[in-house]
């Protein structure tokens, strides 16, 4: 009896030593599902979702607080890949956060600036070029089109404009379904 | 000597239609009323504009420059005036615009000053400098600039230099013609390619369709003398005249996936290529015209040496095209696209216009489901399984069609011609490779603005605390500046101020400072003012003195005022 005491708290200990050197040895550091679902973001950091940037929308959604559907920029395809990464129902975008649209940049009308400088406070990703005083412009390759620039424009000078396809950003169109017609 | 070719996997054999295009020899093409030059004609970045509206530009002459290196020069195709610099409708089937230069011709097509090299003293690098800027590009249809292909691998040196005039595709007859005509012209070239490569051996393939083009090269071979050159025969099927399925047949050797035939020691490049480097290297002129073939539903099938920029009506004209003409196919029938429009210009990846019409190719007949017989996975010459793929492209699962390797696909549409249900499957693949490259700018673009997000918040927070760190600096330094004057003249005294001394010695050392600031501020800009003004200034003055001191005696009545 005694025996099989000692024996069966002998196995205890050495599993737990094993499985407290383990929790140290093979720690994760933050949750790695929040960053599967930040790759999945567009990245606009336009807080459409009703959080402050991308990152803390996937840590909602990771934590349980937020729905996947309240990403415009995403789109249906952003809802879809989400649904698939957290085995959760798919739904359809969510009116109360916005719309998709298509992909835009912002363009500063560069004669009504008057360099107060509020949209370089306000742009997410430091697209925007200028100093107090100076006109401002947006340099383009970096605009993810989040719109935060538009409100806090005291003179309405900034617009977004629709990428237009290029020839290098063109793309196939879905081959059309010929359909039989009946007899 | 009888040399052992090899077999590709796959492959198709379609009716050719190539002898009525090779009745007559090459003709050349009188000069358009305009010529519209798409800067961006190779792969790589688009060349840069160098001429602007109303210049006189001559034959030959630059017109766009190279950007970076993984591009390719555009020059002008004849001598006379730039009309415009604007966006075109380019030959693509998109039909969207690319910026390209509007010029009409003067009727001379003067040859400017050539910018010449000496090909025996200057080094590969000069060479392939030079080649760039002359505009050479592969002129089989991919485009890709030559002067990047010029390259031997890690080891300095080439085994076979593979040349590929196979011309598989049919109606398509540039090559053939070019080997009929100039055989000995493009031997020149290869010669100089072979050269750069330090290529021990040269292959030429040709398919045993073109006897006459056959004869020619080894004619000129013979006459040449130099050893290691071989035209052979290889047997006609579709398509011998891809590069990785030309190797395989001369050499041998397959490439495999994610490698390129360099890092088997084997290079290969069009024979239409050849010539222009040739023309490029002894006579200094640039890559302005092609041959082009002009086939299908005209009355005299033909190539024609064609000026880069002119309209394609222009040249269909000139073989007679029929009335119930509805498109122009750029291309063959087999990977051909479908131009937007008529007047689209010819480029330096036109090999051939093909004619259509509704009788000459019917609208294909209805898509019916795919019953996975698996004739398309035996026609692929790239070994892939085509059903797969489309099974995926089909329903939009990107990642699945990119592990049965959608990328080694070729798009040479074997298996849409051997499809019994008629399904369009390299429609479908192209579809799913412009999506995939679509997500993938979209990641990248998506990985730089959470890079710019993630530095834009730690920049914030460093100026945050940056600032703290002054604002605490600052305080410290005076609090330290107040404690010396109070302690300088107590230094004699023993006790040292407590905190709550030190923080009032702080107050009132900011309202001193306060008080002398005010002391010493001046209105400004009193100097020259007029008599009335100051009697005003002096009035309200007073006033104000009054105000802050009631119990003082009313002020005198203004002195302006009477």
């Amino acid at each position: 009896m005694l025996t099989a005491l000692l024996v069966m708290t002998g196995i205890a200990l050495l599993l737990g030593a094993g499985l407290g050197f383990a929790s140290i040895k093979f720690k994760v550091e933050g949750d790695p599902l929040v960053d599967k679902i930040d790759a999945i973001l567009p990245q606009t950091q336009c807080g459409q979702c009703g959080f402050p940037g991308c990152r803390p929308y996937a840590n909602a959604i990771a934590g349980g607080e937020a729905e996947i559907n309240q990403c415009p920029p995403g789109g249906e395809e952003g809802i879809r890949k989400l649904a698939d990464l957290l085995g959760r129902e798919f739904k359809p975008l969510s009116e109360e956060h916005g719309v998709e649209k298509p992909k835009s940049v912002a363009v500063i009308d560069e004669a009504t600036c008057i360099g107060c400088t509020l949209c370089i406070q306000a742009c997410p990703v430091d697209a925007i070029v200028g100093a107090a005083k100076q006109m401002h412009t947006i340099i383009a390759a970096d605009c993810t089109g989040c719109e935060l620039c538009l409100a806090p424009c005291p003179v309405d000078c900034i617009v977004m404009e629709p990428i237009a396809e290029t020839v290098d950003t063109w793309k196939w169109r879905y081959p059309v379904f010929q359909i039989k017609q009946a007899a | 000597m009888l040399r052992k070719l090899f077999k590709f996997h796959g492959g198709v054999k379609p009716q050719t239609n190539k002898e009525r295009s090779t009745t007559a020899p090459i003709a050349p093409v009188p000069l358009p009323d305009k010529l519209v030059i798409p800067l961006h004609q190779s792969v790589g970045g688009p060349p840069r504009p160098l001429v602007q509206r109303g210049d006189q530009v001559f034959k030959g002459q630059r017109i766009g420059a190279a950007d970076g290196n993984l591009s390719s020069a555009v020059h002008a195709s004849t001598s006379g005036i730039v009309r415009d610099v604007l966006p075109a409708v380019m030959p693509h089937t998109s039909g969207l615009t690319t910026l390209s230069v509007v010029i009409e011709p003067d009727g001379e097509d003067r040859w400017g000053e050539l910018d010449r090299i000496n090909v025996r003293a200057a080094t590969p690098d000069e060479l392939r400098d030079y080649l760039r800027d002359a505009g050479v590009v592969g002129l089989g249809g991919a485009v890709f600039p030559s002067h990047l292909k010029l390259k031997p691998g890690k080891e300095g040196s080439l085994d076979t230099l593979v040349i590929n005039g196979a011309e598989c595709e049919p109606f398509i007859t540039c090559d053939d013609m070019l080997m009929r005509e100039r055989a000995t012209d493009m031997l020149k070239g290869i010669s100089a390619m072979r050269h750069m490569l330090q290529a021990r051996d040269v292959l030429i393939g040709i398919e045993d369709n073109k006897p006459e083009a056959l004869a020619a090269v080894q004619a000129a071979i013979t006459a040449s003398g130099e050893k290691g050159i071989e035209a052979i025969a290889i047997p006609t099927r579709y398509p011998a005249g891809g590069a990785k399925q030309l190797i395989r047949v001369l050499t041998g050797i397959e490439v495999p996936h994610g490698r390129r035939s360099t890092d088997f020691g084997v290079q290969c490049f069009n024979v239409g290529t050849a010539y222009s480097i040739h023309e490029a290297l002894e006579h200094g002129r640039p890559l302005v015209s092609r041959l082009v073939t002009v086939a299908g539903n005209v009355n005299a099938p033909r190539n024609y040496e064609v000026l880069i920029g002119t309209p394609m009506d222009h040249v269909v004209r000139l073989a007679g095209a029929r009335p119930d003409t509805d498109r122009y196919i750029m291309g063959g029938p087999m990977m051909g696209v479908r131009m937007p429009a008529f007047d689209v210009p010819v480029v330096k990846a036109t090999n051939c216009i093909l004619v259509g019409s509704p009788a000459l190719f019917p609208p294909p007949p209805p898509e019916m489901p795919c019953i996975r017989c698996g004739e398309c996975a035996k026609a692929c010459p790239a070994d892939l399984a085509p059903f797969e793929m489309y099974w995926f492209s089909r329903a939009r699962n990107f990642g699945k069609t990119q592990e049965y390797h959608l990328f080694d696909c070729i798009e040479c549409g074997c298996c849409s011609f051997v499809c019994p249900s008629h399904i369009p499957l390299v429609d479908y693949f192209r579809f799913s490779k412009s999506e995939i490259w679509a997500r993938e700018r979209e990641k990248e673009a998506a990985d730089t603005a959470r890079e710019r997000f993630e530095f834009k918040n730690l920049r914030q927070e460093r100026e945050k605390q940056e600032k703290a760190e002054k604002l605490a600096a600052k305080a410290a330094a005076t609090r330290e500046k107040v404690a010396g004057e109070t302690a300088t003249p107590a230094a004699a005294t023993a006790a040292k101020p407590s905190g709550d001394d030190a923080k009032r010695a702080l107050i009132e050392a900011a309202m001193e400072k306060a008080r002398q600031q005010k002391a010493q501020a001046a209105p400004k800009n009193v100097d020259v003012t007029s008599p009335d003004v100051q009697a005003e200034m002096a009035a309200i003055d007073a006033r104000r003195r009054a105000a802050e001191h009631p119990t003082e005696a009313p002020p005198p009545p203004p002195a302006g005022q009477a």
